[in-house]
């Protein structure tokens, strides 16, 4: 019972952990490059505009999917790793 | 043929294709489609899962306002995209572990309070009859254009519409007829998208296209848009927004909002296993991105074709702009288009300077007042409203009587599913959690579903009648209900999971006060409950409170529901060991058992 106990307290640490990383990267590409730091990406230029307009209105849409899909495969992984799957 | 006869040819034949498919879907086995383990691939959910989301307001609404914002209103692109992933994990492996199908239930027992269930009965209805409102103003619009009447009378046939879908549908549980909305609105969007990226830039994908060459004057499609916007005393269309602060809780509220909404959660609840509700997230956000890629491209293209067609000589410009801006077409030389959109009040000419000519500017910019001057120009005398914007986009490109039909049945198809999803989403809270949870545990089978098509009855009246007079277009009506869920909603789901420490005190003290500022702070420049007239301040920039728009405080309202759950439940007694159980056992994915019979959950 123990053993179990702490199997799942450090499944749901490593679960955390991910969450936090996924959203660290979901708040840089949106609320970073897309806002606050569009000023910095100025100098970079995508057809016609800028790096941070190409982030608001694509970059951060397609950074979402990839996350989501990270998150599964990893969430997954980790199942598989303490058991803990259906 | 004439327009009107394809139009109700594409919407008929649509309608046809979800009726077929649900008898169809029902004549197999039921069995097949609900029960865990056998049924629906996360793909297939995804697709319907998509559908089910984006309704009136990303459809019809969001590229108009995107075309006239630009780079500031990128914040629905961001906030309705990144709210997935939230959802898929903060809220939605964890809550289809636990195996209910209703928000209220979930909130009712790991608070283990009817208090908490109430509560979280009222925000979810709030949230969704302002949703509502927003879809019924999108589908007013379009049909208001399709069958050549008056906007008001476009929103009660829409009303009329969607009762009878949502009551006799049970179509909504069916992932099948949402796969093919999906399918069909999808193909709507796109194609006159690819003719116009064609035929504006040579590029064929819309996305790719929006950051290209424009044909016609040789410079990129976007630098083009902001010398004609600019020319016309508009912002640039790519430019800076002053008010930062703002556009990020504008954006967060929209993303929490979207982790909230009942209609959403409801989908994951029914996915055969734990895994598959990630994998489904995933899949939605794909379904759902194919659009929202798509849109900025038609937001863009749609303002140069509008502003081209108004101006001709500017379209082949690259500097003399003044003497472009002083030629723009006769008014009785106008396309049919504005001819036809006249019709339905959306669109409206007013001969300000008397030359028969129109003229469309930024008559707000006290800046251009001299240059408008100058030119002879006495106010902006074409009015658009934003909403039209991806109906009319066909027509504008000159494009071929079918694709304006296609896109007549995308448009209802969006209005219409999400509708039809909200309304159950309410019909349930109602007859489900209020009436037989708490009210009247002993009611027949019958007397709940009766309960469920009058609650539904109630529900699309006050939403068609606030929508006769609605508070915004029809994508910001629904970003104030994203605000609201977001506000009462989110916070104490996310906690519910997250914490073992916060309880039934902490959550009914959270709900109560994120729904309660949100609502005061909108009402107070939206009117009471919406209606005109009664807002206590104008909605305007200098009125809001630290420049912070109504649509935007739905993220402090999430913020202070954190604050204070936290703090009251810290100062009160910990949650009973039973739910502090109930708790550790949604976070793991074993022993998930079969999904609810998603059927019972859409009945209930």
């Amino acid at each position: 019972m123990a053993d179990d106990t702490s199997n799942a307290a450090e499944y749901w640490k490593s679960n955390v952990r991910t969450i936090l990383g996924c959203l660290v990267v979901w708040a840089f590409v949106s609320y970073g490059c897309a806002m606050l730091f569009r000023p910095l990406l100025a100098g970079i230029p995508v057809g016609g505009t800028d790096l941070g307009f190409w982030f608001a209105q694509q970059g951060s849409i397609l950074t979402f999917i990839a996350l989501t899909f990270f998150y599964a495969w990893k969430m997954n992984q980790l199942d598989a790793k303490y058991s803990l799957g259906e | 043929m004439d327009q009107f006869i394809i139009n109700l040819l594409f919407v008929g034949a649509s309608f046809a294709l979800y009726i077929g498919i649900a008898v169809w879907a029902r004549a197999g086995s039921t069995k097949d489609f609900y029960v865990a383990g056998g049924g629906v691939h996360p793909i297939t959910n995804g697709m319907a899962t998509a559908a089910d989301w984006m309704s009136a307001a990303s459809f019809i609404s969001m590229a108009g306002l995107l075309a006239a914002g630009g780079y500031a209103n990128s914040t629905y692109l961001m906030g309705w995209t990144g709210g997935y992933v939230l959802l898929a994990m903060l809220l939605a492996p964890y809550l289809r572990k636990f195996g209910k199908f209703t928000v209220p239930a979930f909130i009712g027992d790991r608070f283990y309070s009817d208090t908490a269930r109430l509560i979280a009965v009222v925000c979810l209805i709030v949230a969704s009859v302002t949703y509502v409102i927003g879809q019924m103003t999108g589908a007013g619009v379009a049909f208001s254009r399709f069958l050549e009447v008056s906007n008001t009378a476009g929103i009660w046939i829409a009303a009329l519409i969607v009762f009878l879908y949502a009551v006799f549908g049970g179509m909504k549980g069916i992932t099948y007829t949402q796969v093919a909305q999906y399918i069909v609105l999808i193909i709507a969007y796109t194609i006159p998208a690819i003719f116009i990226a064609m035929h504006l830039t040579g590029n064929p994908i819309p996305m790719f296209g929006m950051f290209s060459t424009h044909t016609e004057s040789g410079v990129p499609l976007l630098d083009k848009l902001d010398q004609v916007v600019t020319a016309l005393g508009f912002g640039a269309y790519t430019g800076g927004v002053d008010n930062k602060l703002n556009m990020v809780l504008f954006t967060l509220s929209l993303m929490v909002g979207t982790a909230g909404l009942p209609h959403v959660i409801i989908r994951f609840f029914t996915v055969p296993k734990v895994a598959d509700a990630r994998w489904s997230a995933g899949w939605a956000l794909v379904f759902i991105a194919l659009l929202y890629v798509t849109a900025p491209a038609v937001g863009s293209m749609a303002r140069l074709n509008l502003l081209t067609t108004v101006y001709p000589d500017m379209a082949t410009q690259t500097e003399n702009y003044d003497k472009a801006a002083q030629n723009p077409i006769r008014y009785e030389d106008r396309p049919g288009w504005i001819r036809s959109w006249e019709h339905t009040g959306l669109i409206q000419f007013e001969d300000k300077n008397g030359d028969d000519r129109i003229q469309m500017y930024n008559d707000d910019s006290a800046a251009f007042a001299d240059t408008a001057e100058k030119r002879g120009w006495e106010g902006n005398e074409l009015s658009v409203n934003n909403d039209i914007l991806v109906l009319a986009n066909p027509e504008i490109a000159n494009l071929p009587p079918w694709v304006i039909g296609l896109i007549a049945a995308g448009g209802v198809a969006a209005a219409l599913s999400t509708a039809a999803g909200l309304l159950l989403a309410i019909s349930s809270a109602v007859s489900h959690d209020l009436i037989k949870n708490t009210i009247n545990p002993n009611i027949t089978e019958k007397g709940e579903m009766l309960a469920a098509r009058i609650s539904m009855a109630f529900a699309i009246l006050l939403a068609t009648y606030l929508g006769l007079n609605p508070p915004g277009f029809a994508a910001q009506t629904v970003a104030l209900a994203f605000g609201i869920a977001g506000a009462s909603l989110f916070p104490v789901l996310m906690m519910g999971i997250f914490s073992k420490r916060i309880n039934n005190r902490g959550a009914v003290a959270g709900m109560l006060v994120g729904l309660l500022t949100t609502l005061l702070y909108i009402f107070t420049y939206l009117g009471w409950f919406f209606i005109p007239g009664t807002n206590m301040l104008a909605n305007t920039p200098e009125n809001w409170l630290f420049g912070i728009s109504p649509q935007s405080f739905g993220a402090l309202g999430a913020m202070l529901n954190f604050a204070v759950a936290f703090t009251v439940a810290n100062a009160t007694a910990e949650p009973p060991q039973e739910i502090q159980e109930l708790v550790e056992s949604v976070r793991y994915p074993k022993g998930a058992g079969n999904a609810p019979h998603s059927n019972a959950a859409l009945n209930h």
